[in-house]
């Protein structure tokens, strides 16, 4: 791969999706509807919620295709940089793509520029990449992704989602996507609270997502024998940290006496 | 009709690299250190906004001298380069090597068919696993690449840094006697420089990801002050 050189006029800036382009590495849009090729992986809940000094993401394990189980334990939850995550609902493939390209793009931008993108930058940068992926949601590959991170000029928690369109809007709250995101937003708007502590804000997200997995078949919940927990982690001042299984073992048993193996 | 003076192609290769030399050597100079920690590398710099010493990759890092508008434009290419191939293959796959020559190639390209050389010198540095796997790939304005071993010293004083840093340099530094070597080597015997005249970079082996970080002012005065 030799190193890319361009003209003053020509050249892509700090943009790594506009340099794939230039370089022909863009993924070309489907012409049909993609129901033609068969049934794919869709991820179903994940859950985002503020708490008072940062925010926690959620996701569960599954992704179907049509009303088969094609996996028990993809990740939908990812760091996007080191105070940042996102989270993905919709077809799996794209969205894993996207997410990738996103945190390419982030740390791309950081090390041509000298110096990170503000979280605000970061949110409609994530817009963008959703608005240009409209051609293919409109072929039955769509993504709706949440975005979170910790604002380091505010020094706050703040929360953003996503429609399919590349809307952008910020919650001050929580914000769910997927098949079982109403079923798990219904859970969060009983237990929330604002100054919540983040120990307490993760027991609220992961019931939330054990009740969307009790109501919706796409929802996959804690799977104890095969040792599968949903992907949970804490966005604050100290950045993404991911919580480990045996913390997320731990409270289920914890919350779920009677169902604990 | 008039004819063009003949001029050997010697004079021409020379006048270049003249002229290079000439516009590399107006400006400070800098040391990459191979220590227990990683790669340090420090800089002679009192701008803390334009950077001599940058990230390229996870384990990889940047450092020119010379003529700033050239060297970055450089750097920015590399940073483009190992974005691309690690999302095209994966992060593994990115390496100094590989990319130290197709550096070479710019540099040599411009030298011998631009109307003017890039007057600059860089450094392609990878972190290893343990001490010892640590590369450091020297270019000079023409393309030439050296693999240097333990240590680097790039712009105009160069020989007589160097042989203050063979002086001094122990078998196998940590990275606060690597730092105190460099910046002795750089500041000669006449002069003493502080925190606020260096730019210093460390590539550190302990990271998982990504290496590089920068050493603020104030840790960089710690070390140089730790003996």
């Amino acid at each position: 791969m030799q190193i890319p050189v361009f003209s003053v006029a020509d050249d892509p800036g700090p943009d790594f999706a506009s340099l794939l382009r230039r370089q022909g590495l863009s993924a070309a849009v489907p012409d049909g509807p993609v129901s033609a090729a068969g049934a794919v992986p869709h991820g179903t809940t994940v859950v985002a919620i503020r708490y008072a000094d940062g925010v926690v993401m959620a996701g569960d394990r599954r992704a179907t295709s049509g009303n088969l189980i094609s996996h028990r334990s993809i990740e939908k939850v990812f760091p996007a940089d080191r105070w940042s995550g996102v989270a993905i609902a919709g077809a799996a493939g794209p969205a894993m793509e996207m997410v990738k390209l996103f945190q390419l793009q982030l740390e791309h931008y950081e090390k041509v520029e000298g110096q990170p993108l503000s979280l605000e930058g970061k949110a409609n940068q994530l817009s963008q990449m959703v608005r240009n992926h409209l051609p293919a949601a409109m072929q039955g590959l769509a993504v709706v992704p949440l975005f979170a991170g910790f604002d380091t000029r505010r020094r706050a928690g703040r929360l953003f989602q996503y429609d399919v369109t590349g809307g952008r809007y910020e919650e001050n709250d929580y914000a769910t996507s997927g098949s079982g995101g109403l079923h798990a937003a219904t859970v969060v708007k009983l237990g929330f609270g604002r100054d919540t502590s983040a120990d307490a804000t993760v027991d609220l997200a992961f019931q939330a997502l054990v009740t969307a997995a009790d109501e919706d078949s796409a929802t996959g919940g804690p799977d104890p024998t095969r040792g599968i927990w949903p992907v949970m982690a804490t966005i604050d001042a100290d950045g993404f940290t991911r919580l480990d299984d045996s913390d997320l073992a731990a409270r289920y048993g914890r919350l779920y006496p009677g169902a604990s193996a | 009709m008039s004819m063009p003076f003949y001029v050997a192609p010697e004079q021409v290769m020379k006048d270049r690299a003249d002229y290079a030399r000439k516009g590399i050597a107006r400006g400070r100079s800098l040391v990459a250190v191979a220590c227990a920690e990683g790669v340090v590398i420090c800089a002679e710099n009192p701008s803390s906004t334009l950077r001599k010493v940058s990230e390229i990759y996870d384990r990889i890092a940047f450092a020119g001298v010379g003529k700033y508008n050239e060297f970055d434009q450089l750097r920015i290419s590399g940073v483009r380069a190992a974005d691309l191939k690690g999302f095209s293959f994966s992060r593994e796959d990115v390496e100094a090597r590989g990319l130290a020559n197709q550096y070479a190639q710019i540099l040599g390209q411009v030298f011998t068919h631009e109307m003017k050389p890039l007057e600059v010198e860089i450094l392609v540095a990878e972190v290893g696993p343990e001490a010892g796997t640590d590369q450091l790939f020297h270019l000079l304005y023409d393309g030439t690449v050296i693999d240097e071993a333990r240590f680097a010293v790039l712009g105009g004083d160069a020989e007589a840094v160097t042989e203050r840093v063979e002086a001094s340099l122990g078998e196998a530094p940590d990275l606060a006697s690597a730092l105190r070597v460099a910046v002795g080597a750089l500041a000669g015997p006449d002069r003493t420089l502080v925190a606020a005249d260096l730019e210093v970079a460390l590539l550190d082996r302990a990271s998982v990801r990504r290496c590089f970080r920068r050493i603020e002012d104030a840790d960089v005065s710690a070390l140089l002050a730790t003996s």
